[in-house]
């Protein structure tokens, strides 16, 4: 069951790099979430159950409704609906994704977790979330795509903490989960910012500051 | 009762939220800093006994980085009143297009800045690099709204460009410290992040792992201390934001993810890696200063020059520890934060009067506004290293460690960048300061007798610095020892 969780997540991953349309993504980070939320319900951890159902419970609200949701209130306050244009094109994307968890798969062999865990393959799919999360940050122009960009790279680096680590502290997660929400908050806020003062979202037309600007030469 | 430094500054900062009247909060804001830096220099200089409660405590290292990020600190706050004072009074112009914009409410500003404080004392605090982290990561939500007080669109770009960049710098510092426990559950008790556990437990924790975790943090945390090439928001952030929080972030954020890195650089020390991290440090240290070099030669906009200055100098404490001069790189890091603050304030100043960031544009400041010339020279020497100053000794111990250490490329290459940088900066510090002046904008507008209370903050910085120099007290030296003691260092 949860290597069937594993391998969603991985076709999920390759549906984010095949998506333009900013609400199909943000309906793919839901999914993702709530997957990930679920996971330690499957580890078979020696915690108590309340305690379980209480990290599923804050888990699965921080990363499947509240932070999709404030996402989707963005998409609609700011009116984008798709990325016009990727850096890197739709199929070279699911490619590069394809190749990520290759990569992933290679680096977790190199290095062999020192403990046993309730399933191989939970390294290598948390690194290939991590990857093609980091890749959309890099890939897409709009600053929603990037926001998302970095949710996924988070959920594959809780993903990691949550099923090696279920038993420690919950502290210090707690507060990671905290401070990733501020952080997409506080990055919801400045993209309302971008969009009233540019009237647009479109971050690789922000590049008004540089050290050498085109223009600048032409004076000297 | 250390957890003062922190709760008072946080619980401050979100009253600062809620006060309407103006002048309290000012009050507020200076008696804050004035009582942390009080307390934080009387903890680093005559109390050195670790102290330690739950997660949180403190050695002679964080001692010491609490210290200089609490004096600069408690100057930049002096001069933050008599700025916000000035802003309100005056009609607001873009810099570059001439364009009228707003600031942001005062009070979220100055609340921003407590919390900004807290969040940095948080960290130097925190004996659990869980904490550590969330300390990191509250110190860039809080800087954010700063960067944008001036509500224009270059400095939306810029507070984007640092959002995000140093965000996914700090996630990838997160993965680093779960690499981290899995190192640590290795040795048999459990993942564990509490530091002084780990350090008890040295060298049973998993080496390959612990390398994995470095590589991670470095990179992460090093994004945010502004390492080259991770250090694009850096000069944009630094140039947008206003000189106050720019001084802030250059002379104490920057220090504070160092102190981040030299945590975990600590562990790897224990567990006998120091060769392996010592060697990154030095890849890392040398691209920054060397890309530094580049930006600064030529560069045209002055705030930016003392930005890629800082990543000169953060690659400099890079090099220091990478060649085993922990006492070099403490010192340089003193000396460097009270520089690059004083320096930041004269920039601000500079931009009040000439109105323009463009080095073209300021010529012949000694007529036009003597002190901010002559201070303004003055740091331009002090901060490349220039005899008198404390940055010429904490330099000058560096390099005698790298030329200790055997490889006669690593102080040739040291200081041929130290020197080209120092004569493209001292090449701009004098035209900017002694050039003929050029045509007088808002000359009379700006009036004679507010020129000196503005710098006197900046002023007081270089004095120290020039003092360190000069005359190092037997209480700080012996403060500068224990906390390079912790990096395995000597002199």
């Amino acid at each position: 069951m949860l290597d069937g969780i594993l391998m969603l997540l991985v076709l999920l991953n390759l549906f984010s790099l095949g998506s333009t349309r900013i609400s199909a993504s943000i309906r793919v980070v839901a999914y993702q979430g709530a997957a990930i939320g679920l996971v330690p319900l499957f580890l078979r951890g020696k915690i108590p159950g309340t305690m379980l159902l209480g990290i599923v419970f804050v888990t699965l609200l921080v990363k499947a409704v509240l932070l999709p949701g404030f996402l989707r209130y963005a998409q609609k306050r700011v009116n984008v609906r798709r990325e016009e244009k990727t850096f890197v094109g739709v199929s070279t994307s699911i490619l590069c994704g394809v190749a990520a968890l290759g990569v992933a798969f290679f680096i977790s062999s190199r290095l062999p977790l020192p403990f046993a865990t309730a399933s191989p393959f939970i390294v290598p799919v948390a690194l290939s979330v991590s990857l093609t999360g980091s890749f959309i940050i890099i890939s897409r122009a709009q600053a929603l795509s990037q926001v998302i960009g970095y949710l996924i790279l988070e959920n594959g680096i809780y993903l990691f903490g949550i099923a090696l680590f279920l038993e420690q502290p919950l502290l210090v997660e707690l507060g990671m989960l905290l401070d990733v929400f501020v952080g997409v908050f506080v990055m919801g806020i400045t993209i309302f910012h971008i969009n009233r003062e540019f009237e647009h979202t479109d971050t690789s037309r922000l590049s008004g500051l540089a050290d050498w600007l085109p223009e600048e030469r032409s004076l000297e | 009762m250390i957890l003062l430094l922190f709760v008072i500054p946080f619980i401050s900062g979100l009253l600062a939220f809620f006060l309407r009247n103006d002048l309290l909060r000012r009050r507020l804001l200076l008696s804050v800093a004035c009582g942390h830096s009080a307390f934080s220099l009387y903890l680093c200089l005559f109390r050195g006994v670790d102290q330690q409660w739950l997660g949180f405590g403190m050695d002679a290292l964080s001692r010491y980085f609490t210290a200089i990020f609490s004096l600069l600190f408690l100057c930049a706050s002096f001069y933050a009143v008599i700025y916000l004072r000035e802003e309100k009074s005056k009609p607001r112009e873009e810099s570059e297009e001439g364009l009228l914009f707003d600031n942001a409410p005062e009070a979220a500003f100055t609340g921003c800045l407590l919390i900004f404080l807290a969040s940095m004392s948080l960290l130097a605090l925190s004996r659990h690099f869980g904490l550590i982290w969330i300390a990191m990561e509250t110190t860039t939500l809080v800087s954010a709204p700063l960067i944008y007080f001036h509500r224009h669109p270059r400095s939306l770009e810029a507070t984007w460009k640092y959002l995000l960049i140093c965000s996914v710098g700090i996630a990838l510092a997160l993965f680093g410290n779960l690499f981290l426990a899995v190192s640590a559950s290795a040795s048999g008790s459990g993942a564990e992040l509490s530091l002084d556990r780990l350090l008890k437990a040295g060298v049973s924790l998993d080496p390959l792992w612990l390398k994995a975790g470095f590589i991670f943090i470095l990179v992460g945390y090093g994004t945010k201390m502004g390492l080259a090439p991770m250090h694009t928001w850096l000069p944009d952030a630094h140039s947008e934001a206003p000189s106050v929080v720019s001084a802030l972030l250059s002379g104490a954020l920057l220090n504070c993810a160092f102190l981040a890195i030299l945590r975990f650089y600590q562990l790897c020390l224990a567990n006998g890696l120091g060769g392996f991290c010592r060697e990154l440090f030095l890849i890392f240290g040398f691209l920054s200063m060397a890309v530094a070099c580049l930006f600064i030669i030529g560069q045209s906009d002055y705030k930016r020059l003392l930005a890629y200055s800082s990543v000169e100098h953060m690659g400099i404490l890079c090099f220091a520890v990478a060649t085993g001069s922990a006492y070099g790189a403490m010192l340089h890091a003193a000396n460097h934060s009270f520089v690059k603050g004083a320096l930041f304030i004269c920039a601000g100043n500079i931009l009040a009067y000439f109105k323009s960031k463009k080095i073209a544009d300021v010529r012949g400041m000694a007529h036009l506004l003597p002190w901010a010339g002559v201070l303004w020279f003055a740091g331009i020497l002090a901060i490349c290293g220039a005899p008198p100053f404390g940055t010429f000794l904490s330099e000058w111990i560096i390099l005698k460690s790298a030329a200790a250490s055997g490889n006669i490329l690593l102080p040739a290459a040291y200081l041929f960048l130290l020197s080209v940088i120092f004569i493209a900066m001292t090449g701009i510090g004098m035209r900017m300061s002694f050039g003929v002046p050029g045509t007088t904008l808002a000359a009379q507008e700006y009036g004679g007798k507010k020129h000196f209370l503005p710098l006197l903050p900046a002023l007081i910085l270089l004095s120290i610095s020039l003092l360190l120099g000069i005359y190092l007290p037997e209480s700080l030296g012996r403060a500068v020892s224990e906390a390079a003691a912790l990096l395995g260092g000597n002199i």
